[in-house]
């Protein structure tokens, strides 16, 4: 394991980071939806025509599975990340389609010690995802756990 | 539960249950969720958690497979019966997600789904929206796992048989 490069204190209240381009693909879709979520509009292309979506798109846990992915290539690996206690509010706004190329855009909303452990902060953070003509896809809102730098040698 | 007018607050359903082992756990995380104590005992040991565990993601889908399994199974049974299934339609998405506990390799996890509003849609006549809470259980009775979602479900057209 590397040691980690990024803690609590570098994730500023206000500062705003972009992951990605990812490209997603009708193979991982369909393959996605196979084993996870096997609803005809993640499936079939006829199926999904006929449904509210207008045509094949992807599994909404498949965005979130992809935007974990994202983040975890663009900073989680590197930090000193205790995991997430859960999500506060997910929204799908738009159906992600074959083809697209999703970005993802962290925003750090509140920084705060924990009162329990002092050796961890949580962080309070927007994703919002967008598809490449930048329509938003997916908002989520969660808190973080990241170990302080000052105590991080001896927690 | 086939139309929207069949969903009654607190109607409750278990869904099944899965054993998550370490090869499943880090197959997933290869692909999403490639944090150290998701995809190698020795590292998992020496984190906060202790021992594999899997992803909170890959608990979270897994349940969402085993609503839509049990979707099926309703589905061939109305089939099988003369009826015909509703319409469903896509998720908005939910609130309140908790990673209660870690689930870790050679835990087993019980799902189910309970239905807690319903009403109907403003923007969509035809459809309503019900929100239901859903949780998973590890052997031990321990919740793991619980999220409230909302999803879109046909109303029962004026022709069909109640």
């Amino acid at each position: 394991m590397n040691a980690p490069k990024l803690f609590f204190e570098d994730f500023t209240p206000g500062s705003v980071a972009d992951y990605g381009p990812r490209l997603i693909t009708r193979e991982e879709i369909v393959a996605f939806a196979t084993e996870f979520d096997p609803q005809p509009f993640h499936l079939d292309e006829e199926a999904a025509r006929a449904s509210m979506l207008g045509g094949l798109c992807a599994s909404g846990w498949h965005s979130c599975c992809l935007l974990m992915r994202m983040i975890c290539d663009g900073y989680v690996l590197d930090s000193a990340s205790m995991g997430a206690p859960g999500v506060d509010e997910l929204k799908w706004l738009a159906p992600v389609r074959p083809g697209d190329s999703l970005i993802v855009r962290r925003t750090v909303l509140e920084a705060r010690a924990s009162q329990s452990r002092p050796a961890m902060g949580l962080l309070k953070l927007l994703f919002e995802m967008r598809n490449g003509a930048g329509e938003c896809v997916m908002t989520l809102r969660t808190t973080m756990m990241v170990r302080r730098r000052e105590t991080a040698s001896v927690a | 539960m086939n139309y929207f007018e069949d969903f009654h607050v607190g109607a409750r359903i278990a869904l099944g249950s899965h054993t998550f082992t370490a090869a499943e756990i880090k197959a997933f995380a290869v692909k999403f969720d490639p944090q150290p104590f998701h995809l190698d005992e020795a590292a998992a040991a020496r984190s906060h958690f202790g021992a594999l565990c899997a992803s909170g993601w890959h608990t979270a889908v897994v349940w969402m497979r085993h609503r839509a399994e049990h979707r099926r199974l309703e589905e061939e049974a109305l089939r099988a019966r003369g009826e015909t299934p509703s319409q469903r339609g896509p998720s908005p998405g939910f609130r309140d997600l908790k990673w209660l506990k870690p689930v870790y390799a050679g835990d087993t996890v019980a799902y189910t789904t309970e239905v807690v509003e319903t009403r109907a849609s403003n923007s969509r006549p035809g459809w309503g929206l019900v929100t239901a809470l859903n949780t998973g259980s590890n052997q031990n009775g321990e919740l793991v796992l619980s999220f409230v979602g909302t999803g879109f479900v046909e109303r029962r057209p004026l022709s069909a048989s109640p």
